[in-house]
């Protein structure tokens, strides 16, 4: 049978979110959170490829206390088994670190994997960089992007679009493989598995020091990036703001920004007004 | 004492029409000015002499060169191998590369390698007074900006998003060394087995390099009013691009999605009618230098970001406009 490994992430369900000006981290405690839609696919791949083949499916997320509730959510939606991987000396990672406390637990707690599924990037920080990341500290060859996973004897044959390239790609297990949000739409969780995921928690909390992880080496302490500000783009537009009929405010559009759209446009714009 | 450099991944598949390595080099010479170092451009492939001439006559003084017929096709596996056994060799500065999907896939694996920082998909790249690079890049969706500096660790690695930076008049005058490298032997095979590679239709880098581009969104009400959203486009000279939920009900083809996880557009100019901003729509637009957005609620998100925000019907204001364009523009 299959091993699956599926990292998930729980992302902040709104746009606009209160950050920490100082440190220039999410106040992610502030705001409800949700599973990272990406991420989402990547578990539903994995479900749809043990209905038809057998495997047993481990989700493991990163994050603080609060984001056990998308491992509620991903084992009501057919998990086996799942990894919070929580612990405060891992706030504030970047990419290359929490790859390697992920990299990590999972060879601690699935050293058999065959495959490992995720979305190809979360929908708050986009980096898109911790799947690469991970599948090279697990030595794991890796493919993202990918929309449709066939599964072979020994290895998966997956297709993706890459840089206006449609690719079909061959992988020997173990492999990494990240998923676009085009294809394999989650399936909605039954109050049954959901009633069952809480009946029967199969999720196991593990910290820093339990795998090894030395605390000096991981959090933003073990972070060779680091975060001088964040500010928010809409305080730099002038947001002009126009009310009226249609008419009215297409004329105002003209009479103010005319050469603006003009220019861009290579026409004259402002000079056939009449 | 080596000189310090920079070091700009050749990025040449889909050149013509994706010209992010070349747009990283102009503003690499900038950086490099500052801080008296080299521009150096590094090209993997199979007969590529083509590229390292472009290259040198768009700014880089030296390209190390791999040319090998082994490297014919663009191979994950290899290239990371190939960077970090010339980084190991020449110790950059700085590595950048193009936030192209390559890029994006190929820089997390050396920075991995190389135990250091990547920053992804860069807007912005500058010096402090320490002359550490400050890279700044969206965060959260797009509707914020992060600044980021990677103190310690050597080579700095970022990923840069096309259109962001100006790339240089060709000057075919330009002379550069060019360092060639042999494939080491016993290099690792490429792990993965290319069963096909087709390239698909340019629509999408055309909308990539549009100069305007009209967006349209649910607002718009309905598959016929969208209709209107194109020949607004046709007057303008501009593209077309839609929001998921748009592509998913048909008003729109596929390669119009902009998005996050889909195209990044970076127009002069951005209409946008009936769209009411989620994140995963805005962070793709985040990089147009001014936005028009129509909505009847003042309150959507794609108004706050816009330059200017017209509470009115998309629809209706997206006829007043071609109205008016017919009018302004008949000789």
């Amino acid at each position: 049978m299959l091993n699956i490994l599926v990292c998930v992430k729980q992302v902040p369900m709104v746009a606009d979110l209160p950050w920490d000006p100082k440190t220039g981290t999410l106040m992610r405690e502030k705001s409800p959170g949700m599973m990272d839609p990406a991420s989402k696919h990547g578990l539903e791949a994995a479900l749809k490829i043990k209905e038809e083949h057998g495997a047993y499916i481990t989700v493991i997320t990163m994050g603080p206390p609060m984001a056990e509730e998308v491992l509620y959510e991903a084992a009501g939606m057919g998990a086996d088994r799942c990894l919070l991987l929580c612990d405060r000396a891992m706030a504030g990672a970047d990419t290359l670190v929490t790859s390697h406390c992920l990299a990590t637990a999972s060879k601690t707690y699935c050293p058999d994997m065959d495959l490992v599924l995720m979305g190809s990037n979360t929908s708050d920080s986009d980096t898109a960089q911790v799947g690469p990341q991970l599948a090279e500290e697990l030595g794991f060859v890796c493919a993202a992007y990918v929309h449709a996973i066939s599964i072979r004897d020994t290895g998966v044959v997956v297709e993706r679009i890459c840089d206006g390239y449609k690719e079909t790609l061959e992988m020997a297990f173990p492999c990494l493989v990240g998923v676009s949000t085009g294809s394999f739409h989650p399936r909605y969780m039954s109050m049954g598995g959901l009633e069952e995921a809480f009946d029967n928690p199969r999720i196991l909390r593990i910290g820093a020091q339990e795998i090894g992880l030395d605390p000096e080496e991981i959090g933003s302490k073990g972070s060779p990036t680091r975060i001088v500000d964040v500010y928010s783009l809409a305080t730099e537009k002038k947001n002009v703001v126009f009310k009226g009929t249609p008419k009215k405010v297409v004329d105002d559009l003209f009479e103010r920004f005319g050469e603006t759209i003009g220019s861009a446009a290579g026409m004259d714009i402002q000079e056939a007004h009449e | 004492m080596n000189r310090r450099s920079i070091w700009v991944f050749g990025d040449y598949r889909n050149y013509f029409q994706v010209r992010v390595t070349l747009q990283i080099l102009a503003r690499a010479n900038e950086l490099a000015e500052e801080m008296q170092a080299d521009v150096c451009a590094i090209v993997f492939g199979h007969e590529v002499d083509e590229w390292v001439g472009e290259y040198i006559a768009h700014g880089a003084h030296k390209v190390y060169v791999v040319d090998d017929p082994g490297l014919k096709e663009y191979s994950i596996d290899i290239y990371t191998a190939l960077m970090e056994h010339l980084v190991l060799q020449y110790s950059p500065d700085i590595i950048l590369a193009g936030a192209t999907s390559f890029g994006r896939e190929f820089a997390p694996r050396v920075a991995k390698r190389l135990r250091t920082g990547l920053t992804s998909d860069c807007v912005g790249l500058d010096l402090d007074t320490d002359g550490n690079l400050v890279q700044t890049a969206p965060a959260f969706g797009g509707n914020l900006l992060s600044r980021i500096v990677t103190p310690h660790t050597r080579p700095v690695m970022a990923t840069v998003r096309g259109g962001v930076f100006h790339e240089r008049v060709h000057d075919y005058q330009a002379r550069g060394e060019i360092v060639s490298i042999d494939l080491p032997d016993n290099f690792p095979k490429d792990r993965i087995h290319v069963i096909s590679s087709i390239p698909q239709a340019r629509q999408s880098q055309k909308i990539e390099d549009a100069s305007i581009v009209v967006c349209g969104g649910r607002g718009m009400g309905s598959s016929k009013r969208f209709k209107n959203i194109f020949r607004l486009a046709r007057l303008l000279g501009a593209e077309v691009g839609a929001t998921r939920p748009v592509v998913y009900a048909r008003w729109a083809g596929p390669g119009m999605l902009v998005g996050q996880a889909d195209q990044h557009i970076s127009p002069r100019v951005l209409f946008s009618f009936g769209i009411s901003g989620a994140i995963q729509h805005t962070a793709g637009i985040d990089k147009s230098a001014f936005i028009i957005a129509v909505n009847k609620n003042p309150e959507a998100a794609m108004m706050k970001v816009a330059d200017c925000a017209i509470v009115a019907d998309a629809n209706q204001v997206c006829l007043a406009l071609i109205r008016a364009l017919e009018k302004r523009l008949r000789p």
